[in-house]
């Protein structure tokens, strides 16, 4: 690691907006150590920008297959309290959760 | 000799001619977990009474001489292959309770085998990890020095190996996870090219990666676990229906003949010179058995770390949305509404690992990153793969390092992730390739630590990479060493 002034992959702020996307609740501990520690990566990813990908088709799936179809069929479904035996809570035969509308 | 020693194959043959029973190997094992266990910490749960009923029953099948190559033979599996009735966690506070419903189809297909399901093994918390340190139930011992790691992410399955308290196991193999730990702990570990085997009812991880393989004590013992779990499965739509070959009936062809690739980007400077010497010495072992050795390159190998932490991070952000405190798992409620719930939940449950590949794939997702990250490392992911094609249009298989180093002490590595990931670089290009290959034991260095040799195959080449570690592991003595643990 360099002592000089480079400039952030990643700031604090957008830090904290990814853990709204990825719906994580982050203490202050945990935001200023990942800050760092994704900087750290996203700089050693920039390697990749080295590479001249222009006309390369990205890969998704690294086996060459077709759409796989199937039968159209029907098979018995998961038991409804099979389904709910896991549920933190469970009312009704449903799952429960908290308020959503106010 | 104990129980415990055996091969599946010795102990299939004892089975047979009923010199032992299943409920007796059963029993032997489950003692030595019970007495071995805790120094190792491999299992997070033991099913001693679901073990020994399946044992009971192989017994009737053994004695009405209906038996199948697994009937009656001790198998432990990771926690990551939900199991029906039995708690499968994933090594994460977030499972910690689960109970699945149903059994997947690799897990189907071992019992339907007659084999004994002796428990679930510990692994770094949602695959992901070098180390096995991430696990939510304590880090993993390495069999062969309890001060250092065994290897991750399926850690426990090759552990569980080493210290002979399972006959075989399943684990997953991602970025590395099977070959890595399996070099680290003396044991042979297959990862099957992408599609051979289903993965419906593995807890997902990166799904374009993500790959069942078997960990056991020798390369025939492979072959029959991969057998058992090979082949179509109309509940996973990438599992590949292409003929499952006989890979018993094709281990003990030889090498002759067959051409053996190096490639030159393997073998750089950050490479341990015990494990550049091991390499060295099997070069020469191939030779001498009538093996042609050559020199190839895949250009494109220093990029495979950084495409990976891309694609796979990516992958497991939108995987693991679903951990959201409805269905199952951990729910935190601080009466704040659905939203809140979900946060605290998820931030209750994730251990630090889970947490930042979450939120580097999240990233890498983003509106205005997709281009700069995701799509580039897809692009990217294109060129490694083509490698291994013009690699495999001059030789039959590939032999290089599965891992820099033999195993490092634990804790060594925990402080700085990137480290952490770079201790893969030589398992992840097969992932991104999709094809197959395997760890076989390939010596030790001075401190009696073992090292892997790493042999690369052609995609559904996997009886190539078998007959090749089959010839090499009986012209060596390695596999037949025994980690110092009682």
């Amino acid at each position: 690691m360099t002592l000089e002034k480079q400039e952030m992959k990643i700031t604090r702020h957008e830090v904290e907006h990814v853990a709204r996307l990825a719906r994580l609740a982050l203490g202050e501990d945990e935001l200023k150590a990942l800050t760092g520690q994704l900087d750290a990566i996203l700089g050693y990813v920039e390697q990749l920008k080295n590479l001249d990908t222009d006309g390369i088709e990205p890969t998704a799936h690294a086996v060459p297959m077709e759409n796989a179809f199937r039968e159209d069929g029907t098979r018995p479904p998961l038991p409804v309290e099979l389904a709910l035996q896991n549920a933190p809570v469970a009312t009704d035969g449903c799952f429960r959760v908290p308020k959503v509308i106010e | 000799m104990n129980l415990t020693d055996l091969t599946i194959h010795q102990l299939q043959a004892q089975l047979r001619r009923r010199d032992v029973s299943a409920v007796e190997a059963t029993r032997a094992y489950l003692e030595r977990i019970a007495a071995t266990d805790p120094q190792v910490n491999a299992f997070i749960s033991v099913t001693d009474k679901v073990a020994l009923a399946a044992a009971e029953e192989a017994d009737r099948q053994l004695a009405a001489g209906e038996a199948g190559p697994l009937t009656g033979i001790p198998l432990a599996l990771k926690d990551i292959f939900v199991t029906e009735g039995v708690r499968t966690t994933c090594a994460s506070r977030i499972l910690e309770n689960f109970i699945p419903p149903y059994d997947g189809t690799a897990v189907r297909r071992l019992k339907k085998g007659g084999a004994v399901l002796l428990g679930k093994l510990n692994m770094d918390e949602f695959a992901m990890g070098s180390s096995n340190e991430n696990s939510a139930f304590g880090a993993v011992k390495n069999p062969w020095d309890r001060q250092r790691v065994p290897g991750g992410s399926s850690g426990g399955s090759a552990a569980a190996i080493a210290a002979r308290l399972a006959a075989g196991t399943l684990g997953t193999d991602t970025g590395g996870s099977i070959r890595q730990p399996a070099s680290h702990c003396g044991v042979v570990g297959l990862k099957p090219t992408y599609g051979r085997v289903s993965r419906y009812g593995v807890i997902a991880y990166a799904s374009s990666l993500d790959q069942v393989g078997p960990l056991a004590r020798d390369v025939e013992d492979c072959a029959v676990l991969l057998q058992a779990v090979a082949g179509h499965d109309p509940l996973d739509s990438t599992s590949v229906d292409t003929p499952v070959p006989d890979y018993d009936g094709a281990l003990r062809q030889g090498v002759k003949g067959l051409r053996i690739g190096l490639p030159q980007e393997y073998f750089i400077d950050g490479l341990d010179p015990e494990v550049r010497d091991a390499l060295e010495a099997a070069v020469a072992v191939y030779r001498e058995l009538g093996a042609e050795i050559v020199e190839v390159s895949l250009p494109h190998t220093a990029y495979a770390v950084a495409c990976y932490y891309l694609i796979a991070t990516a992958e497991a952000s939108s995987n693991l949305a679903r951990y959201d405190g409805v269905r199952y798992g951990l729910r935190i409620d601080r009466g704040e509404g659905l939203i809140d719930m979900y946060r605290q939940s998820r931030a209750a449950g994730f251990g630090a690992e889970v947490k930042r590949r979450i939120m580097l794939g999240t990233y890498a997702l983003s509106s205005g990153y997709y281009d700069a990250y995701y799509l580039k490392a897809q692009k990217v992911r294109t060129l490694i793969r083509q490698d291994f094609l013009d690699a495999f249009a001059q030789v039959d298989v590939l032999l290089t390092p599965v891992a820099p180093t033999p195993a490092f002490r634990l804790g060594e590595k925990t402080t700085d992730p990137l480290q952490m990931y770079l201790s893969d670089i030589f398992t992840i290009p097969v992932n991104l390739a999709g094809t197959c290959a395997l760890s076989v034991p390939g010596g030790f260095s001075a401190a009696g630590l073992p090292i892997g040799l790493q042999l690369i195959g052609r995609p559904f080449g996997e009886e190539t990479i078998l007959q090749a570690a089959h010839a090499y592991e009986q012209a060596t003595e390695w596999h037949r060493r025994k980690a110092p643990i009682e």
